[in-house]
């Protein structure tokens, strides 16, 4: 069985994000940026997979700017066979990133889709589910544990009262939560194989899919700052605020 | 214009984020319909018919409803859905899981987690964990919308009087099948809608630390929430989670004990009223945000504050 694993490059999550001066969107110039912690989720589970013999290959997507392919090395880095790379905007929406993904599929015809559930940049959390929807496969969202028996995936899912386990057939797309599993780190030997590894380009227009945003941005802006605060002595001076200042107990 | 509510429950009650849903959506204005599907969810479609401003309840009845299954909630939301101007529901994993697929096939998109509504096109989500917000607008036909919950005070739970009306199940998608929930049980209130929040962090050192917490919690009737570094270090279970990749969390109070105050964590309290930090570090970023700041250690200070308060 082949595992696709799309996987998005953006602002490293220990970045303080700036927004920029005229409104239009966040600073990504001169920015580190690194692979979407969700998303090196997913590629641990996939190599999981593939190191315990259920899956063959592990194919690393990732759509967006040239420097999208460092991302992918990171995935190939870390374990995965192949890269495909898809040059598309930064910006590209989760529907199309969606039709993107559908399109690789049909070509690539894999037996999982594993993926982050939400990227850190946009924080959208709809592009598995999207995927699913349009290939018309099942969908294990916010999965904390994964078991694979036959055809039959088990999923422990997070949601928010605790914790769900479902069923799925496969093939499925599966969206990765926290506490899955601890991605590893890439060891220098396997970076330096990785830049040896395919990683192939596929253009839009081969895909026939049409990556034009829906929605405008107006604009981005800082939120409101908090006003700053006290700093009390005790913790009867605390309780008293809390009582008779702020009245909040 | 007519907008469409997702109602979420659990085939007896209706859940209370279905309401800040339906005041987001009587912001937008225009006719509000609640969906409600589900297994023998009569109570709950009385109950969302009852809810202020909502005009109209579709039910679903099927046992192909009972848990949610995305599947099989996106057939029978396609097959209303037509007509309406906006289909919503409340960003929850529930109505998370569920509407992108709807957008999908409706070949639409999704703004997720809005915060504000401008105008019945135009809404502010935040991105980057909250540490940008964006304005964005849709020409969409159908806007498929997630709300944040905690930014929209709820609608009247009494006071509406809308008709139910009967909608054809849609059958098993046959993909996925619930097997079991496992869900925490807990006499104190659920942290996403209690108004006390008292959270521990790394800095609590170990799990059974959080008994401390947890004998304030309940003199205050407070839900108790950790940061995600105390989840990781096996303190606590991922439901108490408060942050970017947990709960957002918008109490009256919020008390942060031992939490330093990464970025991911701040994403999921700061909008809280009062925000109290108990931490020995005073260099903590947590600081920052509160308005109400003690540098103590956290073992003498939370007995203290236990027996402070009777």
């Amino acid at each position: 069985m082949k595992i696709l694993v799309p996987v998005k490059r953006v602002i490293d999550y220990n970045v303080k994000v700036r927004v920029k001066a005229d409104q239009s969107g966040v600073e990504l110039a001169n920015v580190k940026m690194a692979m979407n912690p969700f998303d090196e989720i997913a590629v641990e589970q996939a190599i999981r997979l593939k190191e315990a013999g259920t899956a063959t290959e592990v194919v690393a997507v990732s759509i967006g700017p040239d420097q999208s392919q460092e991302t992918i090395r990171t995935a190939l880095a870390m374990g995965a066979d192949r890269g495909i790379h898809v040059p598309a905007s930064h910006d590209t929406e989760p529907l199309a990133i969606a039709k993107i993904l559908k399109a690789l599929v049909e070509k690539e015809e894999p037996g999982l889709v594993i993926l982050g559930k939400q990227a850190i940049d946009d924080d959208s959390n709809q592009t598995g589910q999207m995927l699913s929807a349009l290939l018309g496969w099942p969908q294990a969202t916010f999965a904390s544990g994964v078991e694979i028996a036959g055809d039959a995936l088990k999923v422990i899912r997070e949601v928010d009262g605790g914790l769900e386990h479902i069923t799925s057939k496969m093939p499925a797309v599966i969206t990765v939560d926290l506490r899955l599993n601890e991605p590893r780190y890439a060891s220098l030997p396997n970076i330096m194989k990785a830049k040896k590894k395919p990683l192939d380009q596929v253009a839009l227009d081969d895909l026939g899919v049409d990556a034009t945003p829906r929605l405008s941005v107006v604009k981005v802006e800082e939120p409101p700052a908090r006003e700053a605060g006290i700093t009390v002595g005790s913790v009867g001076e605390l309780v008293d605020k809390l009582k008779n200042e702020a009245k909040v107990i | 214009m007519s907008i469409l509510v997702l109602a979420e429950h659990n085939n007896a009650e209706l859940n209370p984020a279905t309401l800040n849903a339906v005041a987001a959506a009587a912001e937008i204005g225009g006719d509000i319909h609640v969906l409600v599907a589900g297994e023998g969810c009569s109570a709950v479609a009385d109950a969302a018919a009852k809810v202020a401003g909502v005009s109209k309840v579709l039910c679903a009845d099927g046992a192909e409803y009972a848990n949610g299954v995305a599947e099989n909630m996106i057939p029978v939301i396609m097959s209303v859905v037509d007509g309406y101007s906006h289909l919503m529901a409340a960003a929850t994993t529930y109505g998370k899981n569920i509407l992108p697929g709807v957008a999908a096939l409706k070949d639409v998109a999704q703004i997720s987690d809005i915060i504000r509504v401008d105008d019945a096109g135009t809404f502010q989500r935040p991105i980057y964990a909250g540490n940008a917000l964006a304005t964005v607008k849709s020409d969409e036909a159908l806007k498929v919308i997630t709300v944040r919950t905690t930014s929209f005070e709820p609608a009247a739970a009494e006071g509406g009087s809308a008709a139910v009306e009967a909608v054809g199940a849609t059958g098993d998608a046959g993909k996925t099948s619930f097997d079991k929930s496992e869900l925490s049980s807990s006499d104190r209130p659920e942290l996403t809608s209690a108004k006390i929040v008292i959270s521990g962090g790394r800095g609590m050192q170990d799990g059974s630390n959080f008994a401390m917490l947890e004998k304030v919690a309940d003199k205050l009737n407070a839900a108790v929430g950790a940061s995600r570094a105390a989840v990781d270090a096996g303190f606590v279970p991922n439901d108490y989670q408060v942050g970017q990749t947990g709960k957002v969390v918008a109490p009256d109070l919020y008390v942060a004990v031992g939490i330093s105050g990464a970025i991911q964590h701040l994403a999921g309290m700061k909008d809280s009223k009062v925000i109290v930090a108990i931490n020995k570090d005073e260099e903590a970023p947590i600081f920052q945000v509160a308005d109400y700041g003690l540098v103590d250690d956290l073992f003498d200070a939370v007995p203290a504050m236990d027996s402070e308060l009777g």
